[in-house]
């Protein structure tokens, strides 16, 4: 699976992208994580909230860090 | 004394603490009213006067702003325009969640479903000028009627400037990208538990985020408080110096620091004499533009929209400093 971690590089877009690491770890899944930090490219997802998170092409959370726990309950 | 000044002493400027560190501070042999045990003083009790109504206050505001995610703010600014939109886009601006790393893509956002420039700027200014924390701590360090002449000078900015900038006819000036987005996204419906959640999530976020500022400010404001002689101050930013409020919005519009660290330095000029007019146009040249923001702004609009967008806010902050200096003496 892949996902995606939109943000503009801030911190917590960092955190983000940290957490979706361990979540896919402890899930046991092959993800690859990929950080988009084109405007363009957050923007055509519709997200107005950084960081989002988008697994497998499906937005499923804007504007906060999830937590790992919170991120495998995603996947 | 009234009941409710009582309480605004008590509750808000925290009299009680200020009382209680100058006593711990005397019962470590210092004296409150030396250099030393003065600035131990100052930075003790307001740093722990800022983190007390920080945490407080984040979590009362959060959970109001979680009934405002940008894309419901989106839906009721749609299909607006005037100056009646422009104010409602300021006082939604102000209820918005804010983080200047999502300025951006809330941008876009508000541009591509077809908002005016004037509503998105408007809303653009307000959003991180007035923030309902700031304006609760502005009546913790001054007084009621200077926060909400702040709430008001503040909108009065973030409207004319919208409203500027979308009589100049700039719209060709965003990004094209911008305007090919499609429009999506829904807010989500949050239960009260979800909203007590974000709310404290809010809290440790932006602590985690402020306190080396929060930290920094107080330091700087200790130092003014008690090692900087007030004439030298009054002689550079003083109230009849006609330099003092453009000297104070040009320090201020590079620095990228939260309202949170200015308000203690805020809060030590003034006990030196610099014009509250001043003391407001630098916290607002801080807070309301940086240079990261701006360099992030660049992205996705040309140089003409961004260098005006600049220019209207730094000339509604100077005006508002030149005014309240000039009217400084009913508040103070």
């Amino acid at each position: 699976m892949i996902i995606k971690i939109l943000g503009s590089g801030c911190k917590k877009c960092i955190a983000l992208g940290e957490n979706a690491k361990v979540a896919a770890a402890a899930a046991g899944k092959e993800a690859e994580i990929v950080k988009v930090t084109d405007f363009a490219e957050i923007a055509a997802y519709g997200v107005m909230s950084t960081p989002g998170l988008v697994v497998d092409e499906k937005v499923v959370s804007t504007g906060k860090v999830l937590t790992a726990e919170e991120i495998g309950r995603l996947l | 004394m009234s009941v409710f000044g009582w309480l605004n002493d008590q509750l808000l400027r925290m009299t009680w603490l200020n009382d209680l560190v100058g006593a711990g501070v005397a019962a470590i042999g210092l004296d409150p009213a030396s250099r030393i045990g003065g600035s131990v003083q100052f930075f003790v009790y307001d740093v722990i006067k800022i983190f007390i109504l920080l945490s407080v206050l984040i979590f009362a505001i959060s959970y109001v702003q979680s009934h405002f995610p940008p894309e419901r703010t989106r839906a009721m600014l749609g299909g607006r325009s005037g100056l009646g939109a422009n104010t409602l886009a300021a006082l939604l601006g102000t209820l918005t969640p804010f983080c200047s790393c999502s300025s951006i893509p809330l941008f876009i956002g508000f541009t591509a479903a077809g908002l005016p420039l004037a509503v998105t700027f408007s809303f653009l200014i307000s959003s991180p000028l007035v923030d309902l924390a700031s304006v609760i701590l502005l009546a913790s360090i001054f007084n009621w009627p200077i926060a909400l002449a702040y709430v008001a000078v503040g909108l009065v900015v973030a409207v004319v400037g919208g409203t500027i900038i979308g009589r100049l006819g700039m719209e060709g000036q965003v990004a094209e990208f911008v305007r090919t987005v499609p429009v999506s996204g829904e807010a989500a419906i949050l239960t009260r538990g979800e909203r007590v959640t974000y709310a404290r999530d809010q809290v440790v976020e932006i602590v985690h985020r402020v306190w080396p500022y929060v930290l920094i400010g107080v330091g700087i404001g200790a130092a003014i408080h008690n090692w900087v002689p007030a004439d030298v101050i009054s002689a550079l930013l003083g109230q009849d110096k006609w330099w003092s409020v453009p000297v104070a919005v040009l320090v201020g519009v590079p620095m990228y620091a939260d309202i949170f660290g200015t308000l203690p330095i805020a809060e030590a000029l003034v006990g030196k004499g610099v014009g509250l007019g001043t003391v407001l146009a630098f916290m607002m040249a801080v807070t309301a533009l940086s240079l990261p923001s701006l360099i992030m702004l660049k992205r996705v609009v040309r140089m003409p929209l961004l260098v005006t967008f600049t220019g209207v806010v730094t000339l509604g902050i100077l005006s508002i400093g030149l005014i309240f200096n000039a009217i400084s003496t009913w508040f103070i």
